[in-house]
């Protein structure tokens, strides 16, 4: 295949190109900086600096109250903040012993349901862009804004959304969420049917990513790979089949799972994911007809802080909207560990705590941060071009890489 | 397959190490156990190897602080076993003196970043790792940001003196 001899890094008639991609380079979508040596196009060797949005989340966390750490997952995966935010809600809800009514695990899925399904529109919608074609893109980017505005209806803000409260929402879901809801679901296959007639059998796409950055099942293991990747690599593991939180056992769905963990499988399990998260929505909202509509959070008067009317005008609200803020409650002084299947894979928090107001250590254990390891090592030998393309379908987030 | 009950699964642990490992407790199901840091390469060979065990999936690496502790520093594995779905937490406590710990990329490759992870925040060692730089912070930072005594805010930060503000 290579004419040309490959040169290496000791070869005194190296004449191999050093190339800085990133850290602010419009094809890496994030603060990504790699020092590639290239041998014409292809890449002989690559190293990866990550940080460059490091906020310290950890150590940030070790300072606040339970409740006030919700903005701080936010920002972790913020194409997908609610999961993160449930994630977080659930982990303390387990430290504590909450149990959540269903109606509350049904509302979440369907939040985190839809969050999936915005983090893989943009995923999928930009591989499509940075293998030229635009159009998808912009066709899916219309219902990431629907989506948007459902999670406007519900907790008021559109990206970093600080959604739910521990115990439940912080309000109702109001009667235009889930007419917004209904729109979404009965608009989006139509696009997303669309979408997939413009890629899937697209000669142009298929050469372009099919065989591209395949990775064996053995080796995604290896390196810790979970979610769609590890899944388009052959093994079906989802934390939502496997561990159940929230309620999922309630609900019928499948795991789609690729062959050979190439760009092209990655981009078929993505959309496969996003009819699977419709499915698991439309059986959410049927089975929230049985469920009361008035109950919107657990009856855990010690841990949910009351709504402000309530603050003003009722004593023991008061009490425990003090006693909450001031972090007067005592906690169990032990260690737990809580993972969600998060868009990109495992998202986990581990929490260690000795009884006060806040985490004596918070961990998260981010999936971006993990998969990316392997971005490097596994560019080796491989085009520039396709390395992009491994990067848009690696998913990436740097707020998530960094934390 | 079934998951392993935390019972059978220190049996066996206990068979092949005895009296080198000590129960923590089991946290929400969750069965942590400690071992010291010569074993931690063979406990964690014997997980993953074992043939009814197979804790293949090596979710995290992590590190914790205990200032008041004789051995200071923690390191904590979560292994998963993905055929039978059950989790394990392993801790290994190390002196601040002697921070030095054998790595665990001779079992997993994604074990680079999570010590190279542990090693910016908390100063651990991980003996025989490829490339033991920092990953999160800049490389000439002289401290270890998630030991206790690494303040949240910087004290030399001069834009938050009172005198700014007429005080």
């Amino acid at each position: 295949m290579q004419n040309h001899p490959v040169y290496t890094d000791n070869d005194p008639q190296s004449e191999l190109s050093t190339l800085n991609l990133g850290p602010t380079h419009p094809a890496t979508h994030g603060v990504f900086q790699n020092v590639l040596q290239l041998d014409g196009e292809r890449i002989v060797s690559g190293v990866s600096t990550i940080g460059y949005i490091h906020r310290a989340f950890e150590k940030i966390a070790e300072h606040r109250p339970f409740y006030q750490i919700t903005p701080l997952t936010d920002r972790l995966n913020y194409c997908s903040s609610p999961i993160n935010n449930m994630g977080w809600h659930m982990t303390v809800e387990k430290l504590l012993g909450i149990q959540t009514p269903k109606r509350v695990d049904y509302l979440r899925v369907i939040i985190m349901e839809l969050a999936r399904i915005s983090d893989h529109i943009i995923c999928n919608g930009v591989l499509g862009v940075d293998t030229g074609a635009f159009t998808g893109f912009l066709y899916m980017m219309e219902h990431r804004e629907a989506i948007y505005e459902i999670y406007e209806e519900i907790c008021g803000s559109r990206l970093t959304t600080n959604i739910g409260r521990i115990g439940g929402f912080e309000r109702n879901f109001n009667a235009i969420a889930f007419r917004k809801l209904r729109a979404f679901l009965k608009n989006f296959p139509v696009t997303l049917r669309e979408f997939e007639s413009l890629f899937n059998r697209n000669r142009i796409f298929v050469d372009r990513t099919k065989d591209v950055a395949a990775v064996s099942a053995e080796t995604a293991l290896s390196y810790s790979w979970t979610g769609p990747l590890l899944r388009a690599a052959g093994v079906d593991y989802d934390v939502r089949a496997m561990n159940p939180y929230s309620s999922y056992e309630d609900f019928d769905f499948e795991v789609p799972v690729g062959t050979n963990g190439d760009v092209y499988s990655r981009f078929l399990v993505r959309n496969e994911e996003m009819w699977q998260s419709m499915r698991i929505i439309e059986q959410a909202l049927v089975k929230l007809e049985k469920e009361p509509t008035d109950i919107f959070h657990a009856d855990v008067p010690e841990f949910y802080l009351p709504p402000k009317e309530e603050v003003y005008n009722n004593m023991e609200a008061l009490i425990y909207h003090f006693k909450i803020v001031m972090g007067e409650i005592p906690t169990p002084n032990t260690e737990v560990y809580h993972s969600v299947e998060g868009a990109n894979g495992e998202l986990g928090f581990y929490l260690v705590n000795d009884g006060g107001r806040s985490p004596y250590r918070l961990h998260f254990r981010r999936p971006s941060f993990i998969n990316y390891q392997m971005y490097a090592p596994m560019s080796r030998g491989m085009l520039l071009s396709d390395a992009i393309i491994n990067m848009s379908s690696l998913n990436v987030i740097a707020g998530e890489l960094d934390a | 397959m079934a998951q392993i009950p935390n019972e059978e699964l220190l049996k066996r642990l206990g068979e092949k190490f005895d009296q080198q490992v000590t129960v923590v407790g089991e946290p929400y199901g969750l069965l942590t156990v400690e071992i010291s840091r010569e074993q931690i390469i063979d406990v964690l060979t014997f997980l993953k190897t074992d043939a009814a065990l197979r804790f293949i999936f090596l979710t995290d690496i992590t590190g914790i602080h205990y200032p008041e502790q004789e051995k200071q520093i923690g390191v904590i594995y979560h292994l998963h076993s993905l055929t039978t779905n059950t989790r394990i937490r392993i801790k290994v406590f190390l002196s601040d003196a002697d921070v030095h710990i054998p790595t665990a990329t001779v079992l997993w490759d994604g074990a680079n970043w999570m010590e190279r992870e542990t090693y910016d925040f908390f100063g651990v060692i991980f003996d025989g790792h490829p490339d033991l730089r920092r990953v999160l912070n800049v490389d000439d930072m002289t401290a270890f940001p998630m030991r206790k005594e690494f303040p949240l805010e910087d004290p030399n930060r001069v834009d938050k003196k009172d005198y700014f503000f007429g005080r």
